[in-house]
């Protein structure tokens, strides 16, 4: 068909041209890498991957950590659009969906390695598929429950008149979610895809190699190499491997993330112009290229096409016709299959756990209480340096404007690709693995307090600064009176997110493997890892579960009535 | 096409509204009301804000259902059918991040038009309204006037045999809101737009004169219709003309005085009507009513509502609620559309600022139930403390959850003030000052 132009704006031809070419390889090359790993996941299982530490093996390896990372993310995102969608829809469903999703999240992921990667290799014992497999799945749970979450609050806010709009003008399904759903959650879920990306990358390094008992299950990538380097002691590659690291990081952020922002931004909803937009150099290429502006017209702008008025015209049937009255039906079996699944697998866990002996369950306490006050204290410790560091940033544009992109760089390292390096050092120096595991713990998860007590300090009014300068407010009144309370709500939404990560990070930071050297301390982390060491899953599952009842008790008990406090009493209201 | 021009397009009967709270009461928020809308008309509901205009207009529209009663399209149930209607949005509800020709064609997509119709008839309602050369802007680039453009070529493009518009001119300056409401009149009387009947939902008593044939004046707690008169002069219509301003002034005074009846002949009246035990209280703060009554002492003790609101550039809706708190707590008459000082307003108004507290108070504890059974309860309890919980669970029974929360807020708005009790947000209790207690 033929739609009229509408007078489009001159193009740089040159550059335009550019454009196109840079595009074109690019897909070539993507093409290429994924025909390449592809034959070795269709290969046959190797668990024992000889890992290379030359500086030559870390293209690919860097290429197969990128291609995890990619095929969990899309699934995480295609999960959590359902999941939104489902929960937003029904009231039912939303009574049941989200206080899982709470549960869900204050799972540690890293426990579910072992049953995982078992399941996976058992589904596909002849191909280095099973593994792969299993690092995706890993990484999905990593990263999914804040997408999801996004998404369906984003639904949930959905201002009433724009839903209107859609009811007396009857949109079909795809309409809605295409104009109006998926745009007014755009910017949430850009925003969340980039946490998500950078805790997946956080789940990889750790998940790229690992022992389960017997078994030494190696898959190639940046985060075998890491550890491989870092278990030989081997410093040059060490390196490479963190360069190489850093380079994915800041290509990602350049090519990827920096446009997405800006593109996304047109979705924002406000009905006046916000002044300065975010810009991406990539972007405006991506805009100017013919070769993209030809495809589209090709392909996307049909199918949409086609897709809108597919559902408009059913849409417009279905008004006139009452409901299938077998579709209650289905979703209330579905429920019963549901329902028969969770108690039978509860039965299962009951007794499995119930087997365990009365020394297991001591150290469960002890390990309990012995990584509960290494999570706090780490939280103590990142708070003591984060609050001064972050409000020193954050009042002064000169500081800013070179401290901020440097610990932009600096977050965006996953703390699992450096545990293996720092620990060596630390154990090289002497200190024991209790104090390394709360510094692994401290730098695991002080990103997410610098960054909001920085947004937090950015955030003070400036009237309220001049008025503590009018009064001649000493150096403690100012922080009493004016800077803490005004970073308050922020220090809290930093704390909430860092101490899920603590948690989580135990598990890594309480145990580790160098070769055939294992170093270790009492705590509920190191208690998961090496249930997972030796195949014992009745403690395992023990494990997992207390460490899961912790985080939501804490959550339920300290964050939540902080958080209300925050919004109430401390926020800063125009 | 369609049936004679005496039958109604829409019709409610006996349509009520009302919300079922957790012990089972049920709080009613538009009482039964019956309404039709005729072909060929502009007819225009108004009264005050919160009265449940537009969840009449939503109910009308088929948004909404009612909790009782029927909403009949052209005879048959509304709910089983596809009525062809538009809604223009207060709030514009464009979607910024589609472009202006984009968002037109948007309710064209949703009834299958191929693209290149589409395209068609989205220009031409483009041009129609006056926005031509704006096509590929997105709306944040446009004035408010223009954006609301953009809502009535959205709307109008379906063609819609009934054009529904929910307070489209209050975001707008008066200026823009002029023109636009003349343009749109021109297009109505000169036929150019295909829309058989518009139902307009204002607070704006001058708007609503301006542009209906008809008017249905709505009270409020529950909302049910207290005026329904047909405006017959003609168009142009001439804000100075004497017909217009009487007009006007026979609508203050049904708005303004809730309690008696103003009816004419023609609309039938609702007698019984359940007093709550507990007012609404307007939601009016101290402050503004002291700058009202000092004002009226200024002018002599009495004027013209009208006048008055005019003269300040404030709406209806900004005044009402003064005059209601101050005509609740006998500082104020309410006589023919004139406001008069009591002689109680008049010490009120002269006194200074700490025997105004005093004179607020009795006033307050003599005709505010409400406060009166804080005081009682305050006073009744050891620790002279309650949580304000308490007191919001007791209106509850009387209002929706978000009434109660309005009127409990206002109500310790004015017991601050009075200094009947004080109040601490982070507790949320409410207790009696320590030189009482």
């Amino acid at each position: 068909m033929n739609i009229p132009p509408l007078p489009k704006l001159l193009r740089g031809r040159t550059w335009s041209r550019l454009a196109d070419v840079a595009i074109f390889a690019l897909g070539l090359a993507i093409f290429y890498g994924i025909l390449q790993i592809a034959r070795t996941w269709f290969g046959p299982y190797t668990p024992v991957v000889h890992i290379s530490r030359s500086p030559s093996a870390l293209p690919g390896y860097t290429a197969y950590s990128l291609l995890r990372i990619a095929i969990a993310y899309a699934l995480s995102l295609a999960f959590a659009l359902s999941f939104g969608y489902a929960a937003s829809r029904s009231a039912r469903a939303e009574r049941l969906l989200i206080p899982l999703l709470d549960i869900l999240q204050s799972i540690p992921v890293l426990s579910f390695l072992p049953g995982v990667m078992l399941a996976m290799v058992a589904l596909f014992p002849h191909s280095q598929l099973g593994l792969e497999l299993g690092a995706i799945t890993l990484i999905f749970t990593g990263q999914v429950w804040n997408l999801a979450f996004s998404f369906y609050s984003s639904l949930k806010a959905i201002p009433r008149e724009l839903m209107d709009v859609a009811r007396i003008y009857q949109f079909g399904r795809w309409q809605r979610l295409t104009q109006i759903e998926l745009p007014y959650a755009a910017q949430g879920l850009v925003w969340n895809s980039m946490m998500s990306v950078a805790g997946g990358w956080f789940f990889l390094m750790a998940c790229e190699m690992f022992v389960l008992g017997e078994r030494d299950f190696r898959l190639p990538g940046l985060g075998s190499y890491l550890q491989t380097a870092a278990s030989a002691g081997d410093t040059p590659s060490i390196l490479w491997g963190l360069a190489a690291m850093i380079g994915v990081i800041v290509l990602l952020d350049r090519l990827v993330w920096n446009p997405l922002i800006a593109w996304a931004d047109k979705f924002k909803f406000e009905q006046v112009d916000g002044g300065s937009a975010p810009r991406s150099s990539v972007l405006n290429a991506l805009r100017r290229s013919n070769l993209l502006a030809q495809i589209r017209s090709r392909t996307f702008t049909p199918i949409t096409e086609r897709l809108t008025l597919h559902f408009a015209r059913r849409t417009g049937a279905n008004a006139l016709h009452p409901p299938q009255r077998w579709k209650p039906w289905c979703g209330r079996a579905l429920a019963a299959v549901a329902l028969v699944v969770v108690v039978y697998g509860v039965i299962r866990a009951g007794t499995l756990v119930a087997g365990l002996s009365g020394s297991d369950l001591k150290n469960l306490l002890l390990g309990s209480g012995a990584t509960f006050l290494r999570v706090t204290a780490a939280l103590l410790f990142g708070t003591l340096w984060t609050v001064p560091a972050g409000v020193a940033i954050g009042s002064s544009q000169r500081l800013a404007r070179f401290a901020q992109p440097l610990a932009q760089i600096a977050a965006s390292v996953p703390a699992t690709a450096l545990f293996p390096v720092i620990l060596r050092l630390l154990i090289r120096a002497g200190g024991g693995m209790n104090a390394a595991s709360i510094l692994l713990m401290i730098l695991g998860t002080q990103w997410y307090l610098l960054f909001n007590v920085i947004a937090g300090a950015m955030a003070i009014p400036s009237d309220l600064k001049q008025v503590a300068a009018a009064f001649r407010f000493g150096r403690f009144d100012r922080w009493q009176r004016l800077i803490l309370p005004c970073i308050f709500p922020y220090l809290i939404t930093g704390l909430v997110t860092a101490a899920g990560g603590a948690w989580n990070a135990s598990i890594i930071a309480e145990y580790f493997r160098f070769g055939e050297q294992t170093l270790s301390t009492l705590g509920l982390g190191a208690i998961i890892s090496q249930a997972t060491d030796a195949g014992k899953f009745d403690l395992l599952l023990a494990a997992t579960f207390t460490m899961a009842a912790i985080v939501v008790i804490i959550n339920r008990l300290v964050w939540k009535p902080l958080y209300r406090l925050s919004e109430t009493r401390f926020k800063l209201e125009a | 096409m369609h049936q004679a021009a005496n039958e109604p397009i829409i019709e409610a009967r006996g349509v009520a509204k009302f919300f079922t709270q957790r012990d089972g009461a049920a709080i009613e928020v538009i009482g039964a009301t019956d309404l039709a809308i005729y072909p060929e008309r502009i007819v225009a509901l108004l009264g005050p804000s919160g009265s449940g205009k537009s969840t009449l207009l939503r109910i009308l529209a088929g948004l909404q259902e009612p909790s009782s009663g029927k909403v009949l399209w052209h005879g048959q149930p509304l709910a089983r059918q596809r009525p062809n209607v538009a809604i223009v949005f207060q709030s514009f509800a464009l979607f910024p991040w589609l472009t202006v020709l984009e968002n037109v064609e948007a309710p064209l997509q949703a009834l299958g038009v191929e693209a290149i119709q589409r395209r068609k008839r989205a220009l031409k309602i483009l041009d129609t309204v006056g926005l031509d050369g704006f096509e590929t802007a997105y709306p944040k680039e446009l004035s408010g006037g223009m954006k609301q453009r953009v809502g009535f070529a959205r709307a109008l493009v379906v063609e819609p045999e009934v054009l529904f518009m929910d307070e489209p001119f209050s975001a707008l300056d008066v200026l823009t809101a002029e023109n636009l409401r003349s343009q749109l009149l021109e297009l109505w009387l000169g036929k150019q737009i295909p829309t058989r009947a518009v139902f307009l939902v204002t607070h704006n008593i001058e708007e609503a004169i301006f542009l209906a044939d008809r008017v249905v004046v709505i009270g409020r707690n529950p909302a049910r219709i207290r005026a329904d008169f047909e405006v017959s002069l003609a168009h142009p219509r001439d804000h100075q003309s004497p017909q217009f301003i009487s007009l006007v002034d026979y609508t203050y005074k049904i708005l303004t005085q809730p309690e008696t009846e103003v009816l004419p002949p023609a609309a039938p009246a609702t007698p019984e009507r359940v007093r709550s035990k507990y007012p609404m209280l307007p939601r009016a703060l101290p402050g503004a009513i002291a700058g009202l009554l000092e004002m009226l002492l200024d002018r002599g003790g009495r004027d013209d509502l009208y006048r008055l609101a005019d003269e300040f550039g404030m709406e209806v809706d900004d005044l009402l609620p003064l005059v209601e708190a101050a005509s609740l707590l006998h500082f104020v008459r309410v006589q023919e559309g004139d406001v008069e000082l009591t002689p109680q307003g008049k010490r009120f108004a002269a006194a200074d600022i700490l025997a105004q507290k005093e004179l607020f108070r009795a006033a307050t504890l003599e005709n505010v139930a409400l406060l009166k059974q804080i005081d009682q309860t305050l006073r009744a309890k050891s620790d002279h403390a309650m949580p304000g919980a308490f007191f919001l669970g007791v209106l509850d029974d009387h209002f929706t959850s978000e009434e109660a929360q309005r009127q409990l807020e206002t109500a310790i708005n004015w017991g601050r003030f009075a200094e009947i009790f004080d109040y601490d947000a982070d507790t949320e209790r409410l207790f009696l000052p320590e030189t009482q207690s």
